[in-house]
């Protein structure tokens, strides 16, 4: 009897194996017939584009219109990055520009705060040295004083060689005379030889129309090949700011004299 | 990052004026000034900087004196130094290279050489 149900047992599974594998068969085949149908409706599409010249031309047409506007695109875009590159370099330049204006400013300033710092006379002719030589670059130069009653010029201070060596200079004579009276700053060939009547810029001191000396300066510092934009800001600086602290500190010297004199007859009177 | 300090040795006050008003564009720098060698000696072995610049041409102490010293001293062999001078006194240039000067501005001074030399030694970016 046991051997009688086994026997069954097995049929029956074998019965549900033999059905799945028929239901995956239909399945299977059902799968086939849909892509048959599938594969047949692309080849009549594709013989139908291939029929139809129009659409290709279309197409076409579409992609070149496409092609067209791109190119465009890309004009503008390399003509905008031109832009943008040119206004990078413009912005570098005046960069540079501003960098140096920056510089001569400092320049000026430290000029002009250092020449008003003292009212000793002698400090503000080492202050102008400085200057020149510092800023201006200048080897052999002279700082001349017009004398108040002759307007004799005298050279008080210099550099690069001894102050005697400077010749006295008449009112209104040579290019220092000239022009200390004109208040025209003179540059000539800043490679002519050395000559003491005859010096390479000559800076008029004046205070407003009042001469008060001069700046003559006869040769520059070897690496000093010209004189620059700067070199001239800083004569005009220099004609001017230098002039009023001679000016101070020669008003003050004379009424520190005064003072001193006034007091030493006070206490004549009074002891 | 740590703040630099650069020690300016200079007798003319127009000119540490000058250098103090250029190096100030650099960022995170404070600057002590020195008004001779002796100046600059007391100030670069009491205090620590990275940098010294020295003119040549001072009172009291020269640059070249005051170069030899700070070479002499060992916590200061490394520091780097930069001279100062007029381009005519070539020899001074020399001489103060010769003694560890590791640079050489020369007169007149241009704001924007004093920064180019003051990045490189001080090796900013």
């Amino acid at each position: 009897m046991s051997d009688d149900k086994k026997v069954f047992g097995r049929a029956e599974e074998f019965m549900s194996l033999f059905n799945q594998g028929a239901e995956f068969t239909k399945e299977l085949l059902q799968e086939n017939e849909r892509l048959r149908h599938d594969l047949l409706a692309v080849n009549d599409d594709h013989r139908q584009a291939a029929a139809d010249p129009g659409d290709w031309a279309k197409l076409r047409v579409q992609l070149l219109t496409q092609i067209d506007t791109l190119t465009v695109e890309k004009e503008n875009v390399l003509e905008r990055l031109k832009m943008v590159e040119a206004e990078n370099r413009q912005f570098a330049e005046r960069y540079v520009e501003i960098e140096e204006e920056n510089n001569n400013l400092a320049n000026l300033y430290v000029s002009s705060y250092q020449l008003h710092s003292t009212l000793a006379l002698s400090e503000v002719l080492k202050i102008i040295i400085e200057i020149v030589i510092n800023l201006i670059g200048a080897e052999v130069f002279a700082v001349y004083v017009q004398d108040e009653r002759s307007g004799t010029l005298e050279a008080v201070a210099s550099e690069g060689t001894e102050v005697e060596i400077f010749p006295k200079i008449a009112p209104g004579a040579g290019v220092i005379g000239g022009s200390v009276a004109s208040g025209e700053t003179h540059c000539g060939d800043t490679h002519s030889t050395l000559d003491w009547e005859t010096p390479i810029a000559c800076i008029p001191l004046r205070v407003q129309d009042r001469p008060i000396g001069a700046i003559a300066i006869y040769s520059l510092l070897e690496q000093k090949e010209t004189f620059t934009p700067l070199d001239h800001e800083l004569f005009t600086l220099l004609a001017g700011h230098a002039a009023t602290a001679i000016f101070a500190a020669q008003l003050y010297s004379q009424s520190e004299r005064k003072l001193n004199t006034i007091q030493g007859f006070i206490d004549l009177l009074t002891k | 990052m740590a703040r630099q300090r650069i020690l300016i040795v200079e007798d003319s006050p127009m000119m540490r004026q000058l250098l103090t008003f250029a190096l100030k564009r650099l960022k995170g720098v404070d600057i002590v000034e020195a008004q001779d060698g002796m100046d600059g000696l007391r100030k670069v072995t009491s205090d620590h900087f990275d940098l010294a610049l020295i003119d040549i041409n001072m009172p009291v102490m020269d640059g070249l004196k005051l170069i030899s010293l700070i070479r002499g001293e060992d916590s200061l062999k490394e520091m780097p130094v930069c001279v100062i001078t007029t381009e005519g006194a070539k020899e001074d240039r020399a001489r103060a290279l010769s003694l560890g000067a590791n640079e050489y501005l020369t007169k007149p001074i241009q704001a924007n050489q004093v920064l180019t030399v003051a990045k490189s030694l001080l090796k900013m970016e």
